[in-house]
């Protein structure tokens, strides 16, 4: 399904890939979500080039990006994203197993939206998971241009099957 | 150690304020909240000036921020943050009852951290100052003290 997605997941982890599509399972985002694996993968999705050429075009209403990624990492996505005009309005969030305060000092100098240090034990890991979803997915308003983007928008669009001057 | 992660809640509705206030203490939160009403009292905080001159606590974790105030407007106080190296790591959450497209453009082009429209229905509202709470006052790793702590010159 290459339709536009509301969340990027981006993780080089498929452990933590894993635990963060269970936890937004209650939510029932299950296909809502894009997951990609590292930082090239991202920027080409964003930037729909390499394999994403041919995906409808639109941003996602929120990143979720790793920082510790091959190839690309997650601060050059960041700087990347936040240094163009046509993508820096896409709400970013690290998530990271980093509490080093280098790396929150650059995201938010980078222009972050917000910084969630990955809780190690598996409980705590699910449970902020789903707040960060929970806010990012349903109560924050994405910009213009974004999946989710005012809900009354999406739901107001004419999908009616049947035009009503046709009927006898 | 509460100001770590202080909240500080700007809105000029006092409706609204308590029922934010009420929604953030039914959550638990331990976070202290500073309420101000209007966006002249939340740059006179921000910048340790006037009636909080004396201000010694460290800046917010988070500014919750309501766009339609007197004095000085919400979107005046987050061009004011953006722009100044000193404020502009402070992550703020515009808070608001206005759908108008012009201003979710604008917060974003000015730099907004999170754009939550105020439901109308109170249990809605109510809910949604919990996820803003639960998210930005727990989850959210502010900027760290030594970024927020330092005094600004103010303008």
């Amino acid at each position: 399904m290459n339709s536009l997605k509301r969340i990027l997941l981006v993780d080089d982890s498929p452990r933590d890939t894993e635990m963060a599509l269970a936890a937004l399972e209650d939510y029932h985002l299950a296909n809502e979500i894009l997951t990609l694996r590292d930082g090239a993968e991202a920027l080409d999705y964003l930037y729909r080039r390499g394999q994403f050429a041919a995906w409808p075009p639109g941003n996602p209403g929120v990143v979720l990006l790793d920082l510790k990624m091959p190839k690309v990492d997650g601060l050059e996505v960041l700087r990347q994203i936040k240094g163009d005009p046509a993508l820096q309005m896409i709400p970013v969030v690290v998530m990271t197993s980093s509490r080093e305060e280098q790396d929150v000092i650059d995201s938010y100098k980078l222009g972050v939206n917000a910084y969630v240090v990955k809780p190690v034990k598996f409980h705590e890991f699910v449970e902020a998971v789903k707040r960060l979803g929970g806010f990012w997915a349903f109560i924050n308003q994405p910009p213009p241009g974004s999946a989710r983007f005012f809900d009354e928008k999406s739901k107001a669009e004419p999908t009616q099957s049947a035009d009503p001057t046709q009927s006898v | 150690m509460n100001s770590l992660k202080s909240i500080l809640l700007v809105d000029d509705s006092p409706r609204d304020t308590e029922l934010a206030l009420d929604a953030l203490a039914a959550y638990n939160l331990a976070n202290e909240v500073i309420t101000l009403r209007d966006g002249a009292e939340a740059l006179d905080y921000l910048y340790r000036r006037g009636e909080f001159a004396g201000r010694t606590n460290n800046q917010p974790a988070v500014v919750m921020l309501d766009l339609k105030m007197p004095k000085v407007d919400g979107l005046e106080v987050l061009r004011q943050m953006k722009g100044d190296p000193a404020l502009k790591v402070i992550p703020v959450v515009v808070m608001t009852s206005s759908r108008e497209e012009q201003d979710l453009v604008t917060s974003y082009q000015l730099g907004v951290n999170a754009y939550v429209v105020k439901p109308v229905k109170f249990q809605e509202f109510v809910e949604a100052v919990k996820q803003v709470g639960g998210f930005w006052a727990v989850v959210n790793e502010p900027p760290p003290v030594s970024l927020r702590r330092q005094p600004s010159t103010g303008a």
